[in-house]
């Protein structure tokens, strides 16, 4: 597994924890938008959150979720974990 | 014919600190705690590890070896605490019309307990994804359906009238006991075993609460886990309980001399139909529910002596309410003494609603409003009176109690005496 | 207090037809849907049949969003609500949010969901239980999300009383109509063909082990060996008749008459509380025995609960004193959603003038029941009874009568 989380992970945990809401294209322009606009609420991104500590061997901190708006924000959190722990 | 009142005329307790009613009492008005650190399983991987467990011994509660084998934990609660309150009632058994008692349990996750014991068994530690049913424990079938739950409250009281489990999640025990009310209201009862129990402290719903961060992850102080209303609160403690009362149409209970607790005046029920955990912070569809039944007791905002708030101690909750109580009361809500007592006894998910209404009855009765424990730091966004620390002596003749709960139900009753004069 | 509530539109998953067009169009003929299970490999396990929902398709249905949140029943549960309404007539967002309420019954709850968070708990580890475990398997969860997707801010609530509770369900939505909302969605879909809760059915002593199909649920029959589960159920548009009337709306029929009552408990003797129940229902339906039409019956397919039945029915109705039939020997027990299924099939009954069979049983003469079975039955049914029990005691009837 590569040390990288990238927005093609997001994109695939995101709909296989939630899938996505009518009307949103996630393959577009989406990195900067937020969560809420997505379709995304607190309970689909816990899931989301939990999907990725299991599977990049990760512990988010409980504001990690809340504070990361988009997805830009949560990549850039769990690369951050990612680099902590290989360090 | 004038409409049907319904009286609680007996009352019967588990909660943890104390079996029984008594205890229950003792441990609100002196505003102990009863949450601590989890014993019932090994809990040091989970993230919260605090619970409002109960020291019960069932033998000591009058269950026959059969009777514990075959039931779940909650089932025993409903029991024991149905068995109490009909012996407060003064009613014998001989005095009930069997087809004329009926019975209603609240219960959110039933027999979540022994599911989980015994999943792990049939499946060998979750390793089998067919289950081996040869280990299968002989009353399996009634951990599947919590409707076992009525069964055997209806066979420890004699009941054949109208049973039923009531599951709304977490306002279960205000809806069972409202349904109830209902019954006997109608005329399908005359007496109504009504209340709630759960017993979720397991490790597959410790699991689905750390999923979505709803429990407290506080390992410091477990006696002080729970906080609703307070600055620092980051989360609910989970409980275990069961409360029942005999409910009996008003005029019979008062020829018979009964003494009589409170009248159930109001009762209704709201959906937020918004999510299955969330709360929109207007608390609108609470308000409502508190609104009709208020109504229905005919009583105003300023009758109201107390209010028992849902309070679980998640700051999304304490906003929600404190909101619906400034909607539905308007300026008495600041007037009025608000308290949770899930500071002392936690969280018991379907059956908290129950020990609520018994909380409020014991109230009325002793003219006491128990504390909201742990409150020392408040939240600047809630700024009603919530009893900090101490109980308060005044007098209380009317409360309202309420409940809030996945699935988005909002619950509220109002107990008060029936010699009220109306508005 | 005492409006009259009807039915308005109905929405069904059955084992022998998806939507009520399918549904009824294998009912009246005596199509079953009960065959092996293929929702996980059953051959290990003594029971092997069921009835299975054909062809549904979750993702066709309903959004992405709510998929991986909610078990199969609840799946099928949002979909009957949605063809429920359409059947009605109501677009929910036309109506003001708490004149609509949700009431159903649920017997296991989401039991598919919950053994799939198990085994994660048990095999992997806590941090592996899904944020959705919270709600997706638990009692109250069909109620919470139709009312979500719908807009449903009214009275709702959830009755669990095995399978008793799909009757009790639709005499609580009855109540809160009385008492002021205009509109109630309610019934019930169950499900729990899953390994896990085949585990569990299998303790209540009441599966077949027959592995053949058109034997294996005769209830009535000197044969009788148990039942065969299934899945599925009704959801119902339930409305204040008067307020029905005046739009318009297709009245289907009427609830004029419930009553639940609980067995003595086990070996201390006394009558089972089915007959009380049927004569409770019947009073407040303020209808004698000979208007009854038809009889719905439960149909437990025991020897000893269909004796119970038989006599309860004998008792009131005299023998052979009523058509009696059993739709669900063609669907299996579908436990909560058994009853609200049967309730459909009685207003299509009535609809068509018809009397679907009961098949695959050959009733046994001592029983006295005038039971429909082979062939469908034409008849005038402006009255119908159905009757739902549950495991432990439970005793519902409900009493509907066509409109007009």
């Amino acid at each position: 597994m590569s040390a990288v989380f990238t927005l093609d992970d997001l994109k695939r945990i995101l709909l296989e924890g939630a899938g996505a809401d009518e009307g949103v294209d996630l393959d577009g322009d989406i990195l900067d938008t937020d969560f809420e606009e997505l379709g995304y609420e607190s309970l689909a991104l816990l899931e989301t959150g939990g999907r990725i500590e299991r599977e990049w061997g990760i512990t988010l901190d409980d504001s990690a979720l809340t504070d990361a708006a988009t997805p830009r924000a949560l990549i850039e959190t769990v690369n951050a974990h990612l680099a902590l722990s290989a360090a | 014919m004038s409409a049907r009142r319904v009286a609680i005329t007996g009352i019967g307790v588990l909660a943890p600190g104390g079996v029984g009613t008594k205890n229950f009492w003792s441990l609100l008005s002196e505003g102990r705690t009863a949450t601590r650190a989890i014993t019932f399983f090994d809990a040091s991987s989970f993230r919260s590890r605090v619970a409002a467990e109960i020291d019960f011994d069932p033998e000591l509660h009058g269950l026959s070896p059969q009777e514990i084998r075959r039931m779940d934990r909650a089932a025993q609660f409903a029991v024991v605490a149905a068995r109490e309150a009909l012996g407060d009632s003064g009613l014998e058994f001989a005095d009930l019309d069997p087809y004329r008692t009926g019975v209603t349990v609240g219960s959110a996750v039933g027999a979540t307990m022994g599911l989980d014991t015994e999943y792990r068994t049939v499946s060998d530690g979750g390793r089998l994804d067919l289950v081996d049913h040869t280990y299968a424990v002989p009353h399996l079938y009634d951990y599947l359906v919590p409707s076992s739950f009525a069964a055997e409250v209806a066979w420890a009281t004699g009941a054949q009238g109208p049973a039923t489990v009531v599951s709304t999640g977490c306002t279960s025990g205000i809806d069972s006991v409202g349904h109830a009310v209902e019954l006997i209201r109608e005329g399908s009862a005359d007496v109504m075993i009504a209340g709630s129990s759960d017993a979720p402290i397991s490790p597959i719903t410790m699991a689905c609460f750390d999923a979505i961060k709803a429990t407290t992850p506080r390992q410091d102080s477990p006696e002080t886990a729970s906080r609703p209303f307070d600055n620092t609160r980051n989360g609910f403690v989970l409980g275990e309980g069961s409360a029942f009362f005999v409910l009996e149409e008003l005029g019979a209970a008062q020829a018979r001399g009964a003494h009589i607790y409170a009248e159930i005046a109001g009762y209704a029920t709201r959906s937020n139909a918004y999510h299955m955990t969330g709360l929109r912070p207007d608390g609108a569809e609470m308000a409502e529910a508190i609104r009709v039944a208020m109504a229905e007791a005919r009583l105003n905002a300023e009758d109201i002596d107390y209010i028992n708030a849902h309070g679980s101690g998640t700051k999304q909750n304490d906003r929600h309410e404190t909101a619906a109580f400034k909607k539905s009361l308007g300026d008495h809500a600041y007037a009025t003494p608000v308290s949770s007592i899930k500071s002392m006894v936690g969280h018991s998910l379907g059956a908290i609603g129950s020990i609520e209404i018994a909380a409020s009855a014991l109230a009325m009765e002793h003219h006491v409003v128990p504390p909201t424990a742990n409150l020392h730091t408040p939240d600047p966004e809630c700024d009603l009176d919530y009893v900090p620390v101490t109980a308060r002596e005044q007098r209380t003749d009317a409360v309202l109690t309420v409940g809030s709960g996945f699935g988005g139900f909002q619950s509220a009753m109002v107990l008060a005496r029936p010699e009220r004069s109306e508005a | 207090m005492t409006a009259s509530v009807a039915v308005t539109g109905l929405g069904v998953a059955s084992p022998n037809g998806l939507g009520t067009q399918d549904f009824w169009a294998a009912t009246r003929i005596g199509k079953s849907g009960i065959g092996r299970v293929t929702r996980f490999d059953a051959s290990s396990y003594p029971a092997t049949l069921a009835g299975e929902v054909p062809g549904f398709d979750a993702a066709a249905h309903l959004p992405s969003r709510l998929i991986p949140q909610t078990d199969h029943m609840t799946r099928m549960a949002l979909v009957a609500a949605d063809w429920a309404l359409a059947d009605a007539g109501i677009v929910p967002g036309e109506q003001p949010a708490f004149d609509m309420g949700v009431i159903t019954a649920s017997s296991s709850g989401g039991f598919e969901f919950g053994q799939n968070e198990l085994q994660k708990l048990w095999s992997q580890g806590s941090q592996y239980v899904s944020a959705y475990q919270s709600f997706a398997w638990f009692y109250a969860v069909n109620s919470g999300q139709i009312s979500i997707r719908n807009g449903m801010k009214g009275p709702s609530g959830v009755l669990v009383s095995d399978q008793a509770g799909g009757l009790d369900a639709l005499a609580q939505a009855r109540r809160q109509i009385r008492k002021g909302t205009p509109l109630i969605v309610s019934g019930a879909v169950d499900a729990s063909i899953c390994p896990w809760g085949w585990a569990a059915q299998l303790t209540s002593g009441r599966l077949s082990t027959s592995d053949n199909p058109d034997r294996a649920y005769v209830p009535f029959d000197a044969a009788a060996g148990g039942h065969v589960p299934g899945e599925g159920g009704a959801l119902l548009v339930m409305e204040d008749t008067e307020a029905a009337r005046a739009r318009g709306a297709r009245i289907y029929g009427e609830l004029v008459g419930y009553a639940a009552t609980f067995d003595p408990k086990p070996g201390t003797g006394g009558e089972p509380g089915l007959r009380r129940a049927i004569e409770l229902a019947l009073n407040e339906a303020d209808c004698a025995p000979q208007d009854v039409d038809v009889v719905f019956a439960d149909a437990a397919g025991t020897v000893e609960l269909d004796r119970a039945e038989a006599d309860a029915l004998r008792t009131v109705f005299g023998t052979r004193g009523v058509p009696v039939t059993a739709p669900k020997t063609m669907t299996g027990r579908l436990y909560s959603g058994a009853a609200p299924l049967d309730v459909a099939a009685a207003l299509l009954a009535m609809d068509e003038g018809l009397i679907p069979p009961t098949v695959h049983t050959d009733p046994d003469p001592a029983y006295g029941l005038d039971l429909v079975v082979g062939q469908p039955r034409t008849a005038e049914v402006r009255t119908a009874l159905v009757l739902a029990r549950g495991h432990g005691g439970f005793n519902s009837a409900v009493v509907l009568r066509a409109d007009g």
